[in-house]
């Protein structure tokens, strides 16, 4: 076991990944003499030349177009977004593309294409800037979702998306790249579609992933500490696929269900993760399941705003008191 | 957006019961518009919007049971964003935006689920199709127990763990909202820590007597606590039909606990007497010939009530509430005349009965009797009272006793008239003559005292023009 940094991790899976496997090549803008705006691939160039870490000029739907025709033709392509608020201009060939070519084709092309980049926002970088889009990429059948949280998941996550036959679309927590934790040594892949339980517990189930499951840890301290509350914390991980099941194991377990989320709450993930527990778990239910998201407005940028906008350990303790129904 | 809330309508109301809707969802309604019939412990009245607007949400369905400053409905001021945000139409995110982070978003998003099974298929990995998937199966299918209350009556795990454990759910308040029970409220029945005692636990028919083995007698069956399979129904005689649950009236179940409570807790005693009512029938027809075609007439009822009422100053301790170990002596003289209604019993009260004259008894009696009837009483015209009298007269009762109504010291149970031989001077005539029994609470009042107050009562009445003095 190593501890390194979220950056660390990731950027050790894509340099495991191209040392492994001479296929693996990187695109995006600024990620080769530049090393990356957040220092994802600093370096890489130099290890693996400009032929295997491609710089790009601004143009998301350009070179997301050609990563999918080199993924096509056997190549193994990770783009970079700068950030997934840039990717609605290459959303088309995401989408129409990507997604569909293995369809299209009755299963002859298959697009082993990764992108990755920062999601997300909590960092003042404003309305345009601060989309969560899990559910929004989430909702296309062809693609597959994956939100890591931990140093560990997102360099075994990485490890099993770069393998992965089909688009990859894995959102990494911009707020996280400076946090560390400890990393298996070696080939330690995390697989698609298993949620993490962060922490046990008895009396309520918290359920998010990415930057959210921190706060969850948080707030499932403060519960334990001042109200006797065990919560048990569920990193969903994987957002499609999508694993029902130790959700409701954990519903089943506790009773009640607090879903929280940084994007907005209509057509959600959390609006699907409750439909799933009331449709699989109904009757094991003492009370609604409770949903925190970010607020329904564009991304504020003053901080004040901001943090308002977003969800924070007292919404998220007023929910669970909710399904408790405790007067907190 | 405006709540509307279940408002408390008297000092003893802690829950109330939303009876019936009388506006829908996204009824445009008026202040003051009457929105709702509820039912308190003794009465159903109609409760008025505090806004106007449109009815946004109902919160709580017909027959929930709901603690007073709880929200059952929510009025939306009339710019159209609560219908907009309901149905969940695009209007909807501009409407929420507007209100900030806070927002509640009212509508119900309805997501054509995608099964996860599929989603979790590599793409290409075969045909998906867009199909819902289908709710896991339940388990055991799960009875709605006794409740039957509404929708909001018990969570889903309450009611699945009440079915599996046999417990009976319309025996146990519900601490959530709108009375909902929650798993907290069910678990020291499950965990075994709390038997639950069903309202008529009797011994299990035992199958030696089926077997006609009449030297084991069922009454040595021990006593159990009836099995999920008879929990809310008494144990009965094999092969006769089975009796049918009937949903108590929110004012029987009332009523029913203040008399167990009164008749358990009260040192009852009993004093009657045989009042001649020669001259007060006399009297009355004399009065009730003076009143005009369709005029209010005055009633015999009517004439026992001022005649108490002018009786009691005279004897306080009838006029008295034993509570909490203390005696309390009321100034007030406020007559409770018992109702009878379909669902069960009310005692609206004439207040000062003793400073009103025999014609405004009359009329206020009749008022409080009508609207009884009606279930327009307000709480403060039943919440109260010093002393109650109840009248079986009108049918045929010879006499009865009647259980006192807590806190009061005493009741007056009033029989017919009825014409029978009576010994005059020397000779046998024909006579009216009426039975008044007072039922009496020992700890504010002795037998003697109670003689001496029917003995005040029958002077009033043999004497009837002193009810026009008094």
């Amino acid at each position: 076991m190593a501890v390194m940094t979220y950056r660390d991790a990731l950027k050790s899976a894509l340099a495991d990944e191209m040392e492994r496997d001479e296929s693996v090549v990187l695109i995006g803008e600024d990620i080769g003499l530049y090393g990356g705006t957040h220092l994802i691939t600093d370096k890489l160039i130099d290890r693996f030349g400009k032929k295997r870490v491609i710089d790009t000029p601004i143009a998301e739907g350009g070179f997301t177009g050609a990563a999918i025709g080199m993924a096509m033709n056997g190549m193994k392509p990770v783009v970079e977004m700068m950030t997934w608020n840039f990717s609605f201009l290459a959303s088309d060939q995401i989408i129409q593309n990507a997604a569909k070519l293995r369809y299209f084709s009755g299963g002859q092309v298959s697009v082993p294409i990764v992108i990755r980049g920062p999601n997300g926002g909590g960092v003042q970088l404003s309305a345009q800037h601060t989309h969560s889009l899990e559910g929004f990429y989430g909702q296309f059948p062809g693609l597959k979702v994956v939100a890591p949280a931990t140093p560990e998941d997102v360099k075994g996550m990485m490890l099993t998306a770069i393998r992965d036959p089909d688009p990859v679309i894995f959102m990494e927590a911009g707020a996280l790249y400076g946090t560390k934790g400890e990393v298996p040594e070696g080939d330690a892949t995390v697989p698609f579609g298993k949620a993490r339980i962060a922490r046990e517990g008895s009396d309520i189930s918290l359920i998010s992933y990415g930057r959210q499951v921190n706060l969850l840890l948080k707030v499932a301290d403060q519960l334990a500490k001042e109200q006797d509350v065990q919560a048990e914390v569920i990193d969903l991980r994987s957002i499609r696929p999508f694993d029902s099941e130790t959700i409701i194991e954990s519903v089943k377990k506790t009773n009640r269900a607090v879903v929280v989320q940084e994007q907005w709450r209509w057509f959600s993930v959390a609006s699907e993760v409750a439909a799933i527990i009331q449709e699989h778990a109904f009757d094991y239910l003492d009370a609604p399941v409770e949903r925190v998201s970010g607020a329904e407005v564009p991304a504020p940028y003053a901080r004040n705003l901001e943090i308002a906008a977003f969800p924070g350990v007292s919404q998220v303790i007023e929910a669970a008191n909710r399904a408790l129904y405790r007067k907190g | 957006m405006p709540m509307m809330i279940m408002p408390k309508m008297g000092d003893g109301m802690e829950e109330g019961t939303l009876l019936k809707w009388l506006k829908a969802e996204g009824d445009e309604v008026s202040q003051g518009d009457a929105i709702a019939e509820i039912e308190t412990d003794k009465v159903s009245l109609e409760i008025e919007a505090t806004e106007s607007g449109t009815l946004a949400r109902l919160l709580v369905g017909e027959g929930d049971v709901v603690p007073i400053g709880q929200p059952i409905a929510q009025i939306g001021a009339d710019d159209g964003s609560v219908t907009a945000s309901a149905t969940g139409d695009a209007a909807a995110t501009t409407a929420l935006a507007d209100t900030g982070a806070d927002a509640e978003p009212t509508g119900q998003t309805v997501v054509n689920l995608k099964s996860d099974a599929e989603a979790s298929e590599p793409a290409g990995a075969g045909a998906s199709t867009a199909t819902s998937v289908a709710p896991a199966a339940t388990e055991a299918p799960v009875p709605t127990g006794g409740s039957g209350n509404g929708r909001f009556r018990a969570s889903p795990l309450v009611k699945r763990l009440a079915s599996e454990h046999g417990i009976d759910l319309t025996q146990i308040d519900g601490s959530g909202p709108g009375g909902r029970i929650v798993k907290d409220d069910v678990m020291p029945f499950v965990t075994g820590g709390q038997k639950q005692q069903p309202r008529a636990a009797q011994p299990e028919p035992t199958p030696v007597a089926a077997q006609a083995t009449p030297a084991a007698p069922a009454a040595e069956a021990a006593p159990k606590i009836a099995t999920s399979s008879q929990v809310s129904a008494p144990a009965r005689h094999v092969g006769r039909p089975e009796p049918v649950l009937r949903d108590l009236p929110r004012i029987r179940r009332v009523t029913g606990r203040r008399m167990a409570e009164s008749k358990q807790t009260v040192p009852h005693f009993y004093v009657t007497a045989e009042i001649a009512m020669d001259a007060a029938a006399a009297f009355r027809s004399e009065v009730n010939a003076q009143v005009p075609e369709g005029g209010a007439r005055v009633s015999f009822n009517d004439m026992i009530v001022k005649a108490a009422a002018l009786a009691l100053p005279q004897h306080r301790d009838l006029n008295a509430s034993f509570e909490d170990g203390e005696l309390y002596d009321h100034v007030n003289i406020d007559i409770n005349i018992a109702v009878a209604l379909d669902g069960g019993l009310i005692a609206p009260f004439i207040a000062d009965a003793d400073q009103k004259s025999l014609g405004a008894v009359s009329r206020a009696s009749k008022d409080l009797i009508g609207r009884a009837k009606n279930g327009g009483l307000k709480p403060e015209e039943y919440q109260g009272g010093t002393f109650t009298i109840s009248n079986l007269g009108m049918l045929d009762v010879d006499e009865f006793i009647a259980v006192i109504n807590p806190p009061q010291a005493a009741i007056l149970a009033v029989g017919a008239i009825v014409r029978t031989p009576v010994v005059s001077g020397n000779e046998i005539v024909i006579g009216q003559r009426m039975k008044l029994t007072v039922a009496a609470d020992h700890r504010a009042v002795d037998g003697a005292e109670v003689a001496r107050f029917l003995q005040t009562v029958r002077g009033y009445l043999e004497r009837p023009m002193t009810l026009a003095l008094g």
